[in-house]
């Protein structure tokens, strides 16, 4: 999820405590991970949405995500070459392309983001069935690395709400397939107050997370929800959440974006502080990451200020209230799951843009549909309408792609978004009506 | 007078619409986008400006109750008169353009005969333009490089002949000049060459219109004041336009399609590279569109890859789709295999009109599929961009409209290829009003 290893800054750039911490974070990680077979660490692949971080490391697993591993990729550059390898060995161009940069990236040698081999898997888990492509990545890393796979299910919200017996199907498996395998894969056995020492941490960094994305509400927004965003989450919806270096994170990121808001200074772009607001949006769907500094700009120069996102929710919905619970550990660890913005059906998707847009006091939602989510994509025209209709907000639509480098039009993009700004412009000032 | 000038920069063509403060079209002009939207803008906004004149000449003689016959006549002289001052003002520079490129090495030894053999080449081409633009005389094209080359190609063959000076040199001086002739922005005052018109009018036509004349040359006192300029289109960051000056043509086509026709709600614009539909509410102000995107199957450009498939002209298309008695069953838009498409169905023995007349079917398939995400179709639609004036395209789009949404009015004007420059310039009216919309001032 999180776009961590950073292009090189101009030196002048003063860096703020957060962002000096994420980027040695990452490194960390990534250090930890390609060091494994040295260290004899076991490794555990698993996705963003609806990840097990703290019960992974109840089993001193590192956590290897191959999502961020393409987003890594995509924002290197890397993942056009790696995307037409996995095509000539047969995937079809229409496949999720963070499928195919994983898997050309694996045909290439697996190198990660540090220059050095990433390790093979020691267990898959699979702990979010909100999209059936997972599934088949899955598969396909299973036949590659030929290792234990765990396989939780998570019912889809289709009528809104989490049962009890939502909870019981998946605490069940927690108990009775999840764990076990952990077990027996890392040779460590189970100890549910180590559980209950993480899942504390996680919450009080989850707290400090809901407070930063919230002052979005403030005018103007001292943060970007969106592409600033993207940094925001990394440390919760990845390999950190439950650690203390996320709480350090947090607190700073808090400390800064709190300095921000009381000097009434806007976001911090590439380019620096961004000058005036002079737009608020609502953004749904993720963001392209092959040209992700060039999208931004449009944003930025043109005054625009993502307030609210739904893809900040993809690892956990915490602004509406759920936090990782010490004293209910495997029904929280289940609820998590249940929770995250992905696994929500299109009515609740709808009410939270509507929320956000009126809570947020934004000009109008953006929707960037993506061409090879289909996961993502299906129904956001019917989204886009819908929040129209009881916002009374213009909305507007583009189409990217996640990594895929050969579908981002920048012309194109910048055509509409332009469009779209002078649009909300017209209708927030015009209502002069044309003689 | 104040005026607002509107531009949109096309893939294919500039268009500029002049406005006066009463939100009166005062002037269009057009010209081929070339690859230089410099030229191009100036050269679409002088056209706009000498449509201007024309305008005001009949505002001028409207007040005076004239008989229209002889106003209408004598305007038709002025304009062929004044076409003529501007073909002999490019002339002049192609001849100029011409002569400076004989030097160097290469026309040592044939320089002088070469200079010689121009001089007379340019002298018969001044000498029979004035036929060229008698009443009654038809151009193949307004554009100059039509005009001049085509008469510059035959009279070089001869002269060359009979002064024993290569054909290719001729022809290779004057490939190399054309173009930056046709680059080069117009130059000259507009008035000088109304009143060399003007003069050449009154002088000819024996002893009509001096009362005209004289009427005409009040409408050419009032000078065109540009106040406001908004561009639009592809090319408009390639101007040097600054924020204020720029609207997006989406933004410009809603409103232009509104002006027309104050009833429309829906717009439907297919252009070159792209199909757009736009919903827009009572008073023009855009509410919702969709645009093609990444792709540009189903685009104007497609029926332009047709016609040079088929070797046939763009506009033959539409007259050729509408003598089909059973249309192709085509699916795919895509420009790129439309080609192969095309032969293949060819090859089987299908009728060309059929052929054509389901390829007419498809792209207007596709931009309904644009229209209806876009929010569907409302009572009225109007339908702009170059293919709107293609009947074959109409015949198919009002029936799928029917099918798929009633009963509804399609407008589409004669001057639907002004839509947005139209709306542009009626956002420079109001931004000089300080009404400013869609952009920060």
């Amino acid at each position: 999820m999180r776009p961590s290893v950073v292009k090189a800054q101009p030196t002048d750039v003063l860096k703020d405590a957060s962002m000096i911490k994420q980027k040695q974070m990452m490194a960390e990680h990534y250090e930890r991970l390609s060091s494994a077979p040295e260290t004899d660490a076991k490794v555990a692949s698993t996705f963003v949405p609806g990840n097990l971080n703290e019960l992974l490391m109840c089993f001193d697993l590192v956590n290897n995500l191959p999502e961020v591993n393409a987003i890594q990729s995509g924002l290197r550059k890397q993942s056009g070459q790696y995307i037409m390898e996995a095509e000539r060995a047969g995937h079809s161009e229409d496949v999720c392309t963070y499928v195919k940069s994983d898997i050309g990236m694996m045909m290439k040698g697996n190198i990660g983001p540090n220059g050095k081999k990433l390790p093979d898997p020691d267990v898959l888990l699979l702990s979010y069935t909100g999209c059936f492509t997972f599934l088949k990545w899955f598969e396909l890393l299973r036949e590659q690395y030929k290792c234990p796979t765990i396989f939780l299910q998570t019912p889809y919200m289709a009528d809104g709400k989490v049962t009890p017996n939502m909870i019981q199907y998946m605490v069940k498996q927690l108990k009775e397939d999840v764990i076990p395998t952990l077990e027996q894969v890392s040779g460590v056995k189970f100890d549910i107050d180590r559980l209950r020492e993480y899942l504390k941490k996680s919450a009080q960094a989850e707290d400090d997370l809901v407070y930063i994305l919230q002052t979005g509400k403030n005018k103007p927004s001292p943060i970007d929800a969106y592409f600033g965003g993207i940094y925001y989450i990394g440390p919760i919806f990845g390999a950190f959440r439950g650690t203390d270096d996320a709480i350090d994170y947090y607190r700073f990121l808090r400390e800064e974006v709190d300095q921000r808001m009381l000097k009434g200074l806007g976001p911090v772009t590439p380019d620096g502080p961004m000058d005036e607001e002079k737009y608020r949006l609502v953004v749904e769907g993720p963001p392209n990451y092959t040209s992700f500094r060039q999208f931004w700009k449009m944003f930025y120069e043109e005054g625009a200020t993502v307030v609210a996102s739904s893809y900040t929710k993809v690892g956990g919905t915490y602004d509406y209230g759920f936090r990782h619970d010490p004293d209910r550990p495997l029904e929280s660890l289940a609820e998590y799951c249940l929770g995250v913005y992905t696994n929500r059906s299109l009515p609740m998707r709808i009410d939270m843009l509507t929320d956000y847009i009126n809570e947020y006091e934004a000009d109008g939602l953006l929707i960037n549909s993506i061409k090879s989510c289909n996961s993502f994509s299906a129904g956001q025209l019917l989204i886009m309408r819908e929040v129209e209709k009881r916002t009374g907000k213009p909305a507007a639509f583009i189409e990217t792609d996640l990594v895929d480098p050969r579908y981002f039009s920048a012309a194109n993009v910048k055509n509409r978004l332009e469009s779209y700004f002078q649009m909300v412009e017209q209708k927030r000032s015009g209502k002069g009506a044309a003689a | 007078m104040k005026t607002y000038v509107g531009i949109d920069l096309g893939s294919t063509t500039t268009k500029a619409v002049l406005l006066d403060e009463e939100e009166k079209v005062l002037g269009r002009g057009i010209t081929n986008s070339r690859s230089n939207y410099e030229t191009a803008c100036s050269v679409a906004t002088e056209e706009a400006k000498v449509d201007a004149r024309f305008t005001l000449f009949r505002r001028e003689f409207g007040a005076s109750g004239t008989l229209s016959d002889q106003v209408e006549e004598f305007l038709g002289a002025l304009e062929r008169s004044f076409r003529l001052e501007q073909f002999l003002e490019q002339l002049a520079d192609l001849e100029e353009t011409c002569t400076r490129l004989v030097r160097g090495e290469r026309f040592e030894k044939i320089g002088d005969g070469v200079k010689a053999a121009l001089a007379e080449v340019f002298k018969r081409l001044r000498g029979e333009a004035p036929a060229m633009f008698a009443p009654g005389a038809e151009r193949k094209s307004d554009f100059f490089r039509d005009i001049a080359g085509s008469r510059y190609l035959a009279v070089a063959e001869e002269v060359g002949r009979e002064a024993g000076v290569g054909y290719d040199v001729l022809l290779n001086v004057y490939d190399k000049s054309i173009i930056a002739v046709e680059n080069r922005p117009p130059s000259g005052s507009l008035n000088a060459k109304f009143t060399k018109a003007l003069e050449r009018v009154t002088s000819d036509g024996a002893g009509m219109g001096a009362e005209l004349a004289n009427k005409a040359k009040n409408a050419l006192d009032i000078e065109l004041e540009e106040s406001f300029l908004v561009g639009t289109g592809y090319g408009r960051v390639t101007l040097p336009f600054s924020k204020e000056h720029i609207r997006s043509e989406i933004l410009c086509h809603g409103l232009g399609a509104h002006m027309m026709y104050p009833a429309t709600r829906t717009v439907l614009d297919i252009g070159g590279q792209d199909t757009k539909g736009i919903q827009v509410d009572p008073s023009g102000i855009v509410e919702n569109f969709q645009m093609n995107d990444r792709c540009a199957a189903g685009c104007g450009r497609y029926l332009g890859y047709i016609a040079d498939e088929m070797n046939m002209g763009l506009h033959e298309l539409g007259p050729l789709a509408m003598k089909s008695g059973k249309p192709a069953r085509i699916n795919s838009t895509c420009t790129v295999f439309a080609g192969a498409e095309l032969r293949d169905r060819l090859a089987l023995g299908e009728k060309r009109e059929d052929i054509l007349a389901g390829l007419h079917r498809a792209i207007i398939l596709r931009a309904v599929s644009i229209l209806s995400r876009s929010g569907g179709v409302a009572d009225q639609m109007t339908f702009t961009g170059g293919v709107a004036k293609n009947e074959a395209a109409v015949r198919e789009l009002k029936k799928l409209i029917v099918e798929n949404y009633g009963d509804v009015t399609i407008n589409i004007n004669p001057d639907s290829i002004y839509t947005g420059a139209l709306g542009g310039a009626e956002f420079a009216r109001r931004a000089a009003e300080g009404r400013v919309e869609g952009v920060e001032a």
